[in-house]
């Protein structure tokens, strides 16, 4: 096996470029002799060599789970990527309000929610609640964020509404549910609904949820999306940064 | 079973501030009152079905006409009785006028009025003896069987559409489900009416109907044969149809009802008042159809913290069985919940988790308690989602927890896959074979942290059961005292369709409910 050069990169198993992965996926075929070998095949035509099916078993009626390991050739050059990702510096709490109080001068306002169907409000609560997340304290600790949590299934009118009335800097939407890209819908409305008033650039909107990262949300029209995870610092941290930039402009 | 140490004279007296608690809600909040839902249901004990010509279920449009036309504090049964008595019209076809709005405004004269109503109320008790005959059916079904090991292991099916949900259902029973609960569409619960028909569509699950327990029912019944082994059928009331979906699943032949005191109000804000008198009219139905009802208290740990929290749990379980008694419940009926779901960072989490397990099962020796597994603390990782599963499943096992309802590892990520189901069995049919009797060969030390903490949460849950008890329940909840969710009894979904009974109030169904249930009130 040839080295490659450092910037190009195969997948690892236990020595550099053996390009070994593991999957496991289920057939609708029936359990018996024939099951490994379609598996085997499969695992071929996704691109896998020297395909070695480590577990064959019924899921169910006509149903097959497999497990297989083999090789990959694919080969990627890392540094040719173009990936967006958020630049800013983390701080601390304690730095953030420093900074904020220093460079901002007065206090930044957020409004947040959980809109549409969605009913989860654990991740937005751990983002903007006094308890935080990950003994990381939330917004509401902060002294220079004054905080408005609207909480779980409110519509996006709503919150854009609430975010108006108190003059808010930033737009903080929560998306938990994922089935059926429903998130994506929810988010795309909210967007269109903010556009439509004439607010985008009125508001930082930043999108967050377990299934959420920085570029699908901004391929929806936000500033920013946080994803599993996050702790408020980083997002208290982002906000600072782009409200120095927009003062800045 | 394991035996730990905790002070028997403090459940006792827990029992009784629960009693107390749950006794003054019954007689400020439920007693004198009644509610859409309910006035609902009672239509459809009586074998009110089907929609009107504009889709509307028709035992909400007679509820509304009723309200609109009529005097709804009355009950919808006197106004169908008015229109028995004034136009000569039999039960179905006063009830059809009614629901078109074309009542005649002519007052009934007295006798002709209670000749109308000693028919409905004869209509009722026809129709009681008829549920009542489903339930013995079904019990000779079951009888039929040998009885499971327990604990029962339980499993969700989700795709959204019934037809699909019957093949995932009985693929799992096959792998070893001893239940098998069919999940709602996102949001039903917030529907004031229940829809109707089989259906192929929804979020996360698709939707209660008679139709689509009809069909699972089968299915299973079905399976059952085939397998030699009864299955279980769970369904899901809470919400603003508690009491129809109660129903509508003890007339098709359900086992277990998600059914809780205080998750409408607390995870769905919905209102206080009618959450309470919905959960007692459900709660008689169950009680007299024999159906297990799960209480929701595990959810309590997905918004506040395992550790810190864990007595609010207890607290809340005592509660939901003093509701249950009052409306007629047998211990052997409620399948009182709680949750695996400590924090696995934590030093000893597992010991934690174990104490809870047990010191639960000691205090509701007889309930079918109901175990959730580990949901808010797994992660995008299955191999160490796997792990805590199987943690989940020896703590069951070992404190003989009675319906165990399988974690899945993929829970941070989507509704379980076939395969990801069967991996869920395969660990816990290996932990549970592997585990048989380790409890019938160990003890705890009397000075263990397993101990300690049971002891410890057991206090607790009697300190907040007393501060509970002073402040009324309705004002606990408003101080957010559980789940961390603060809700306010004059706001909150379906509050407009609770109002207080007239004078008057004729309902011959909630009569013979409160006389065959004769609970504890
Ligand atoms: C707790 C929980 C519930 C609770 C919610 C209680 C509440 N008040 O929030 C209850 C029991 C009510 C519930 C209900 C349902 N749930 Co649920 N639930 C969960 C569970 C177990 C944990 C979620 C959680 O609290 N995580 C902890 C928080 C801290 O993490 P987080 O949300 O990811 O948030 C972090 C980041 O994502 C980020 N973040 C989140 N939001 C935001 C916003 C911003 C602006 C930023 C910057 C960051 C950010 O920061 C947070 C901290 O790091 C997950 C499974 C799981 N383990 O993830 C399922 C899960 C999310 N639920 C699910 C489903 C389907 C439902 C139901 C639809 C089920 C049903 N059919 O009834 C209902 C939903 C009802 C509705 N209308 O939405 C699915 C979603 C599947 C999908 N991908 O679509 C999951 C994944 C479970 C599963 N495997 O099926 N659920």
């Amino acid at each position: 096996m040839t080295q490659l050069f450092s910037n190009l990169i195969k997948a690892y198993g236990d020595r550099r470029d053996d390009g070994v992965i593991q999957l496991s996926f289920t057939l609708p075929v029936e359990y018996g002799q024939k099951a490994k070998q379609i598996g085997k095949i499969f695992a071929e035509k996704l691109g896998l060599r020297e395909v070695n099916v480590t577990a064959v078993e019924k899921v169910g009626d006509g149903f097959t789970m497999f497990v297989v390991y083999g090789h990959c050739d694919v080969v990627l050059d890392v540094d040719k990527i173009d990936i967006p990702v958020v630049e800013f510096t983390i701080y601390s709490r304690e730095e953030v309000d420093t900074l904020i109080g220093k460079n901002i001068g007065r206090k930044i306002k957020v409004v947040g929610a959980c809109t549409g169907f969605d009913a989860h409000t654990v991740g937005i609560d751990a983002i903007l609640n006094m308890k935080g997340f990950a003994g990381d304290y939330g917004l509401e600790r902060y002294r220079w964020f004054e905080v408005y949590n609207l909480g779980a299934q409110i519509t996006n009118e709503k919150l854009i509404e609430k975010a108006l009335s108190v003059g808010a800097d930033a737009i903080l939407l929560s998306q938990v549910v994922t089935q059926r890209n429903i998130h994506k819908e929810n988010s795309l409305d909210f967007v269109k609904r903010i556009e439509e008033k004439g607010l985008r650039n009125r508001f930082i909107l930043i999108l967050g949820g377990p299934r959420i990262d920085h570029p699908l949300a901004v391929s929806l029209g936000f500033d920013a999306g946080f994803g599993a995870g996050t702790k408020p610092s980083e997002v208290a941290s982002y906000i600072y940064s782009r409200m120095l930039e927009l003062k800045d402009r | 079973m394991l035996k730990i140490r905790y002070d028997r004279k403090i459940v006792a007296d827990s029992r009784e501030y629960a009693a107390k608690i749950a006794g003054d809600i019954y007689n400020r909040f439920i007693r004198g009152f009644s509610t859409d839902s309910i006035e609902r249901t009672t239509l459809r004990f009586l074998g009110v079905e089907g929609a009107t010509s504009l889709g509307q279920p028709k035992v909400n449009s007679v509820v509304e006409k009723v309200k609109k036309n009529s005097d709804i504090s009355l009950g919808v049964l006197l106004a169908v009785a008015r229109e028995m008595a004034v136009s000569g019209a039999d039960f179905q076809s006063a009830v059809n006028i009614v629901s078109d709005g074309t009542l005649s405004s002519i007052p009934p004269s007295r006798e002709a009025l209670e000749k109308a109503k000693n028919n409905i109320k004869r209509l009722a008790v026809l129709k009681y003896e008829e549920l009542a005959g489903k339930r013995r059916k079904r019990e000779e079904f079951k009888k039929s069987f040998q009885p499971q090991k327990t604990p029962l292991r339980y499993l969700i099916v989700a795709t959204g559409n019934i037809y699909d949900d019957v093949i995932q259902a009985r693929a799992a029973a096959e792998a070893g489900a001893d239940i098998i609960a069919v999940i709602r569409s996102t949001a039903q619960s917030l529907l004031d009416y229940v829809p109707e028909g089989a259906t192929t569509e929804g979020y996360g699950g698709t939707y209660a109907t008679q139709e689509n327990f009809r069909i699972m029912r089968e299915a299973l019944d079905d399976v059952s044969k085939k397998l030699g082994r009864y299955i279980y059928l769970t369904n899901y009331s809470s919400g603003l149809c508690m009491p129809e979906i109660a129903f509508l699943g003890a007339f098709e032949g359900l086992d277990v009802l998600l059914n809780d005191a205080m998750y409408g109000i607390l995870f769905r804000d919905i209102n206080m008042k009618r959450t309470f008198c919905d959960q007692f009219f459900s709660r008689m139905i169950c009680a007299v159809s024999r159906i297990i009802i799960n209480t929701g208290e595990d959810n309590y740990l997905t918004t506040s913290d395992a550790v810190e929290r864990a007595h609010t749990v207890l607290t809340s379980l005592f509660i939901n069985e003093a509701f249950a008694k009052i409306a007629g419940m047998k211990p052997e009926y409620m399948g009182l919940g709680h949750a695996f779901e400590i924090n696995p960072q934590i030093e000893d989490s597992f010991s934690l988790e174990l104490s809870q397990a047990l010191l639960i099962r000691h205090i509701f020796p007889k309930s079918p308690i109901k175990y959730m597994p580990p949901t808010k603390h797994m992660t995008g990782d299955p191999f160490y989602s796997n792990l805590l599963d199987a943690m989940f499943n020896l703590a069951s096992k070992m404190s003989n927890q009675h319906i165990h309802l399988l974690g899945m590892m993929t829970e941070a990520m989507h509704n379980p896959l076939i395969m990801d189901r069967y991996e869920s069995l395969k660990n816990v049919n290996y932990i549970f074979n592997a585990a048989s009797s380790l409890a019938s060969q160990i003890q705890i030390r009397k000075d263990s942290l397993i101990n300690r903490r049971a002891q410890e949460v057991l206090s607790k849950a009697y300190e907040l059961l007393q501060k509970v008890q002073k402040e009324g329940l309705d004002n606990a909840i408003s101080n957010g005292e559980f789940a961390d969710i603060k809700r306010y009894s004059d706001s909150g979904k379906g509050v407009e369709g609770v109002y207080k009974k007239g004078k008057e109030y004729f309902n011959p169904v909630f009569d013979i409910l409160l006389e065959k249930t004769g609970g504890e009130r």
